[in-house]
């Protein structure tokens, strides 16, 4: 009896130096799925590693030794004692292992559920096993259903849609106030991870122009230079504002930089052309007072905050459908490898045979005439003679390599052959 | 007897639109979108067809009565939104328009047409321009009412920072800004000529520019309120939501001057007048 074991860790098992422990070389998944492929007992493996998993994929007869084997590999690659991970590690088998790789294709066990990265990460490391010849039958399978999975949950669920970053939500914002992002100008006040990032997003999606301010010139100019864009003095922000059309704060500044007043002279001036403040900075930079103004809408860190609270909970709902997709993939995945054994196949090559010969004398009997019962004795024998003698062979071929690492393919070749899965006409 | 099953037809393939335009707002799925489309255009096709027969059976523009002011009111609306289709493929603009061009069609088709006399002062080449001018400008105007429903609607999701199930299907708001300002703009000058061209027919057969009836001075005042708001949004460089309030006020106005007026204060404007009986 065959058995999936899937054996690893992720960002929920282990804690981040563990896993970066073993999954610090780009080289590792080639060595370890080479040091799989020397495992006897392992007859096929895939091996996945990116920051926030490490986990082994195999197909064994002997699941215990198997286990060990992937362990103390685990052990040698991260150069870590087996005892300092052991109770890191999660350990599924059939049906679970199933499921658990479906769910990680589909990013439902993602740290951020619905990330659209993982998918690409699995992707090359199942080239990486096509590679080095370790994936067989049932991999090669598994695997191209958990990307049809992947695909699914995509397209029929909405767990990748909302932005659940702070820079992304922003930029989600502002397309949903501004209908084309490429003739608008953004101006950067200050620095910092965040706001860059937001102004790098923007940039992506082809804003017209940055311009940086930041109190020392000198600093505005270093973070222009990253932008391509154009640095001014703190003092210049007023005039600014009649410019451009996103503004994203992050200053340091314990007072309002950006004043109610000023943003409605600046208005009537830009003849109310909408205004967005993304406002990062702690305390705030922007007078909260300023989105009540006509056509200035102001987003500061809190808002942008709950925006990626409520699409969080729009995601964990819709991972709920695509939880149940992944349980329906299970089951069909499920009913697959159970014919993959030996006697049901055979027990349905017989009764494919058995069936056909039915069939077949029934057809015939009608031209015959009247047959005596010897005769009829005799058209039952022959024809039964026939079908056992034809599939005789391929049972035979069966039993023969029963045991032997080849099986599962010629099983599946045996199926498709004879047909013998006439409703599973879906494959890949 | 063709003209009535075409029109029925029409009817019936508008009904299916706007309710597949509903099915797609809420569903998201753009093959019923497509689909209601183009059942929309075939309807407006047939539609078009019947105005057209109606035409060459009564030599005058087939707006004589509500019944057939309704009727032609919704064609100028799709008419209007297939040109804005054109420019902005904003699919979701069909979940609104169609609805309210189907629901005129509908109290359209309950009111009982019977047999209509047509007054020989109808039979004009100048009318049938004032009438067609001046409906061709209201379905303009019902997607600039539309687009300014819209931008409210989204606006007020993103100012309070409370977003619904519509914050993802409605366009930005800048979009649904230039919607409503390119309606206003190619509107108006409908609306404009065709209140020319009625004084001038006026003055031709009446004797008279202007006879002060409810009708006329209620246009008047819608005529006002748009250009104040044309004014506003191009001279003052109004945008946003003053601009579509008060586009959305415009409109009401323009419905009352249309409905109300004419049903229940107008002179000879007045389609009970039209339909024969007293009147000029």
């Amino acid at each position: 009896m065959i058995t999936i074991l899937d054996i690893g860790m992720n960002h929920e098992t282990a804690p981040v130096e563990l896993r970066e422990c073993i999954a610090r070389d780009p080289g590792n998944a080639s060595m370890a799925l080479a040091s799989m492929r020397e495992v006897s007992t392992i007859r096929e493996g895939f091996f996945l590693s990116t920051c926030n998993r490490v986990e082994a994929l195999c197909i064994t007869e002997h699941p215990d030794e198997a286990r060990e084997s992937v362990i103390s590999l685990l052990s040698r690659l991260g150069n870590v004692p087996e005892d300092n991970f052991l109770s890191s590690l999660f350990n599924f088998e059939d049906g679970e292992a199933i499921k658990h790789i479906f769910r990680v294709a589909s990013s439902l066990d993602s740290m951020v559920v619905g990330e659209p990265q993982i998918l690409g990460q699995i992707k090359d490391a199942y080239f990486e096993a096509t590679r080095e010849k370790t994936s067989g039958v049932i991999l090669n399978r598994l695997l191209h259903k958990a990307f049809h999975v992947a695909k699914r949950v995509r397209t029929e669920t909405g767990v990748s849609d909302a932005a659940v970053s702070i820079s992304y939500a922003a930029v989600e914002l502002a397309k949903k106030i501004f209908y084309d992002l490429e003739d608008k100008k953004v101006l950067l006040i200050g620095a910092g991870e965040m706001a860059e990032l937001a102004a790098r997003h923007l940039m992506n999606q082809g804003v017209s122009a940055i311009s940086v301010a930041n109190r020392t010139f000198e600093r505005a100019v270093q973070v222009a230079e990253s932008f391509k864009g154009n640095p001014v003095s703190f003092e210049e922000i007023m005039g600014q504002l009649l410019e451009v059309d996103i503004v994203i704060s992050s200053t340091a500044s314990t007072e309002h930089i950006i004043l109610h007043d000023d943003v409605k002279g600046s208005m009537r001036k830009r003849r109310n052309r909408p205004l967005f403040f993304i406002d990062i900075a702690v305390p705030r930079d922007v007078e909260p007072r300023v989105n009540n103004l006509d056509n200035v809408y102001v987003y500061d860190i809190d808002d942008l905050k709950g925006v990626i609270e409520v699409n969080m909970d729009q995601r964990l709902q819709e991972a709920v459908k695509a939880e149940r997709i992944v349980e329906e993939e299970v089951i069909k995945f499920e009913k697959w490898l159970k014919t993959l054994a030996v006697v049901p196949t055979i027990v349905s090559l017989k009764e494919k045979a058995e069936t056909i010969r039915l069939a077949e004398i029934k057809k015939s009997l009608a031209g015959l005439g009247k047959l005596t019962p010897s005769q009829m004795e005799g058209v039952e024998n022959l024809t039964a003679s026939i079908t056992e003698k034809i599939i005789n062979d391929p049972i035979l071929v069966l039993k023969r390599k029963a045991d032997r690492a080849t099986r599962d393919t010629y099983i599946d070749m045996m199926r498709k052959l004879f047909k013998l899965d006439s409703n599973d006409g879906e494959g890949e | 007897m063709m003209a009535p099953l075409i029109l029925k037809l029409a009817l019936f393939l508008i009904l299916l639109a706007a309710c597949g335009f509903i099915v797609y707002l809420v569903k998201q799925e753009k093959v019923v979108y497509t689909w209601s489309y183009r059942i929309l255009l075939l309807g407006f096709i047939l539609h078009t067809i019947h105005l057209g027969y109606e035409y060459y059976e009564l030599g005058v523009q087939p707006v004589i009565g509500i019944k057939a002011a309704l009727s032609f009111f919704s064609w100028a609306i799709i008419g209007a939104y297939l040109i804005f289709h054109l420019k902005f493929k904003l699919m979701i603009l069909g979940s609104f328009i169609a609805p309210l061009a189907a629901c005129l069609m509908i109290i359209s088709s309950t009111i009982p047409g019977g047999e209509v006399v047509v007054k020989p002062i109808f039979k004009s080449l100048w009318l049938t321009f004032h009438v067609a001018i001046s409906f061709v400008g209201d379905g303009m105007f019902a997607v600039a009412f539309m687009a300014a429903i819209m931008y409210l609607m989204q606006e007020r999701q993103i100012k309070n920072k409370r977003f619904g199930s519509l914050y993802s299907r409605l366009p930005s708001l800048e979009t649904l800004d230039t919607i409503n300002h390119y309606a206003l703009m190619y509107g108006f000058p409908f609306l404009t000529i065709g209140m020319v061209t009625g004084a001038i027919y006026a003055q031709a057969v009446l004797g008279s520019y202007w006879q002060w009836d409810p009708k006329e001075v209620w246009s008047l005042i819608t005529w006002l309120f748009y250009a104040a708001l044309l004014h506003a949004r191009v001279a003052m460089g109004w945008r946003g939501r003053r601009a579509a309030i008060m586009s959305i006020i415009a409109f009401l106005i323009l419905i009352f001057s249309f409905i109300g007026a004419s049903l229940w204060l107008s002179d000879y404007h007045s389609f009970k007048n039209l339909e024969g009986g007293t009147g000029v």
